[in-house]
């Protein structure tokens, strides 16, 4: 035609088909090395994917055959008969020792774990801050089955004086009275849980507080606060959801806690009224410790109480993430 | 710290009257003493003690402080005395874990434990040793890693590198979910697997289990890692023609080369001290088993937890000891993982 003419007059027609092959190399997939590249990355990611999502289906798939031949409730039965017919179990006695001791460990462990976190940011001499943080980087290492014997042959003898002053003072509440048994109870697996998640709670903490703006506490500073004011004013609103996240975390692992709990505890199928008697239990020490006598379908009634902690802590962990992941953009605006 | 530096400025007519600095010193030192004092005149044990003297000490400083310098410095010194006696209460189960592990598990931790199993001595005879768990647990976390570590670093390549949309975001939020996963229920999942295709435990389903719980590990570390590489780096490697493969595999990966190394050395040390799913899948084993795809296994956790099960002073000492070498063999990880971190780190700046 006319006007194609025209224009194959002025310039040589050069660009139209670079043009096409550019675009398709600036995204990338062409080249055989890079297709084979993204599709093994995003295959590891998609594998991830797949990896939790087949530990909830076979779980449940697990579990349902264990629940269809249940003669108890399972909420609400108190006993793990999986080895006579008909089998009954429930996981009531194990939900309470689970929440009871994690509430317990939370406790204690979140109020030392953020004065910790404060001194090594605030009050510390700064030469003894920074081996103290590496110190307790480290502790969030050792492993639970080491916690767990040190807890179970040093820390229960050790027990006997708090719980008979416990039983002396506030006996009378009934939480508190103790009938002289060993103490492998509820309340010592809880301190043992607090001690254990106190460096992690800890490092999270720590790493919230250094990150508050300096201008915030230098305002506060200059305005004539105390050391203790500036805390209470700059430092601790803006970390509260850092340490709000950093517990459950800590909550996450003291939930999952098996080794320590079941050295430490001497279980039984009751709930006890009292924090100090020995008995009780928490899903996954009750995992470990019915295990090795477990027929197929006593394992698969564990595979459900495991399936109901899986649950739980995903629900933990996904909460904290969130909390998480809202800081962050709140952060982003102040950086 | 700028704080500190007005705290130590002299005191001026504004600032009001305050205490000496070397106060707090003399409330404790008197407060321990006056513990002393009713603790040993009445026959107390040293816990109450250090109880008495904490309080003491916390009741004289608000007493003292409030006094002499006004109520808002008294609460400061307060927080203060609780920070410090919060760090020591720590402490105190802390130093005495270690210490305990230390002096307990040397009594029996020799060369003859470190190369002899179980096979021939009973739970309640002295001797014996950890070969055979040793042999276990190298081998179960030697193939978790190979499962983890490349899925793991693969993954953080494609968050860092190529992750866009809907799915990064969900592979992003899965990653940080599982890192909460408890190990009993990871060790569930696998033995569900095992039960349906009725296996009987065997090595090689620890390590798929322990390869659950190392790869978000691994992704979260190497994902810090791979962000700390300048972009610079990146566009001027493409702006060459580079293929995005080639620059990632000889670009970016070179220089957080070590970064890397450091998280997958950590992963490494969390999941050497697993035992719940050991406990599950390998079930443990007196005799030395070299096959980790063929028959029960031992690992270094595992027999901590069956010595301290068998409940004799024996047994017990050989969970010291145990316990020892397990954690100097964590320990070790973490130390030489961070001195490479140190070494290595990504140069930022310029």
């Amino acid at each position: 035609m006319d006007t194609s003419t025209q224009i194959t007059d002025a310039p040589p027609p050069v660009p139209q088909p670079n043009l096409a092959e550019l675009k398709r190399n600036a995204r990338g997939a062409t080249r055989p090395g890079d297709r084979i590249f993204l599709g093994l990355s995003r295959g590891s990611g998609i594998f991830l994917l797949v990896i939790m999502a087949a530990i909830a289906v076979f779980l449940t798939y697990r579990a349902s055959l264990a629940l269809s031949k249940n003669h108890g409730n399972f909420l609400t039965t108190f006993e793990w008969n999986t080895n006579v017919t008909p089998p009954s179990f429930g996981i009531a006695v194990l939900a309470f020792g689970t929440v009871v001791s994690s509430i317990i460990a939370m406790v204690l462990a979140v109020p030392v774990a953020v004065a910790i976190a404060l001194f090594l940011t605030h009050y510390a001499p700064r030469r003894l801050a920074g081996p103290i943080a590496y110190v307790v980087d480290l502790l969030a290492a050792v492993p639970s089955i080491v916690y767990g014997l040190w807890g179970a042959l040093i820390l229960v003898p050790h027990m006997t004086g708090l719980f008979g002053w416990l039983n002396d003072f506030f006996g009378w509440t009934g939480i508190f009275s103790w009938d002289q048994g060993a103490p492998r109870s509820l309340l010592t697996v809880g301190i043992l849980l607090a001690i254990m998640i106190l460096p992690i709670i800890t490092n999270v903490s720590r790493e919230v507080f250094r990150q508050v703006p300096q201008m915030h506490e230098e305002a506060a500073l200059a305005l004539g606060a105390t050391r203790w004011e500036v805390i209470r004013m700059s430092v601790l609103p803006f970390g509260r959801s850092g340490v709000i996240s950093a517990s459950m975390l800590g909550l996450g692992r003291a939930l999952g806690e098996t080794m320590a709990v079941a050295t430490v505890l001497s279980p039984d199928f009751l709930i006890h009224g009292s924090l100090l008697n020995p008995g009780g239990g928490t899903f996954a020490q009750n995992i470990a410790s019915k295990f090795s006598e477990a027929t197929e379908f006593g394992r698969d009634a564990l595979i459900a109480s495991g399936l109901v902690l899986f649950v739980i802590t995903l629900v933990v962990n996904g909460a904290a993430r969130m909390i998480i992941a809202r800081r962050k953009e709140y952060s982003g605006a102040n950086a | 710290m700028s704080n500190a530096v007005i705290a130590e400025k002299r005191p001026s007519t504004l600032r009001g009257a305050s205490l000496p600095k070397w106060s707090p010193w003399a409330i404790a030192a008197g407060s321990v003493a006056v513990a002393v004092a009713v603790g040993a005149g009445t026959g107390l044990t040293k816990v109450q003690w250090g109880l008495i003297s904490g309080l003491l000490f916390l009741a004289a400083t608000y007493g003292i402080a409030a006094k002499v310098e006004g109520r808002r410095q008294a609460k400061d010194r307060i927080a203060t005395g609780l920070v410090w006696v919060a760090f020591l209460v720590a402490l105190v189960p802390l130093i005495s874990l270690v210490w305990v592990t230390v002096v307990r598990g040397i009594k029996v931790l020799d060369v003859y434990f470190l190369t002899h199993s179980m096979g021939l001595v009973a739970d309640s005879q002295p001797g014996g040793g950890i070969y055979h768990a040793i042999i276990g647990s190298l081998e179960q976390v030697g193939l978790a890693t190979l499962i983890a570590a490349p899925i793991g670093v693969l993954t953080a390549i494609y968050l860092v590198e190529y992750g866009r949309g809907r799915l990064a975001q969900a592979v992003t939020f899965f990653v940080d979910v599982m890192t909460g996963v408890p190990s009993i229920v990871a060790g569930l999942f696998i033995l569900s697997l095992m039960l349906i295709f009725d296996m009987q435990p065997f090595g090689f389903a620890g390590s798929m289990a322990l390869a659950i719980l190392m790869m978000p590990v691994v992704v979260r570390s190497t994902e810090e890692m791979l962000k700390l590489v300048p972009n610079e780096l990146r566009e001027a490697s493409l702006a060459l023609g580079v293929p995005k493969w080639r620059t990632i595999l000889k670009v970016v990966l070179p220089t957080s080369i070590g970064g890397i190394t450091t998280g997958i050395m950590l992963a490494v040390a969390r999941i050497a001290g697993e035992t719940a799913p050991v406990l599950l899948l390998v079930f443990g084993n007196r005799f030395i088993n070299n096959n980790p795809f063929e028959g029960p296994q031992q690992s270094l956790p595992l027999y901590v937890y069956q010595q301290y099960a068998a409940g004799n002073e024996y047994a017990y000492d050989r969970a010291w000891a145990a316990s020892l070498a397990l954690i100097a063999f964590v320990m070790i990880l973490n130390l030489v993982a961070r001195a490479i971190a140190r070494w290595k780190a990504p140069k930022t700046g310029r």
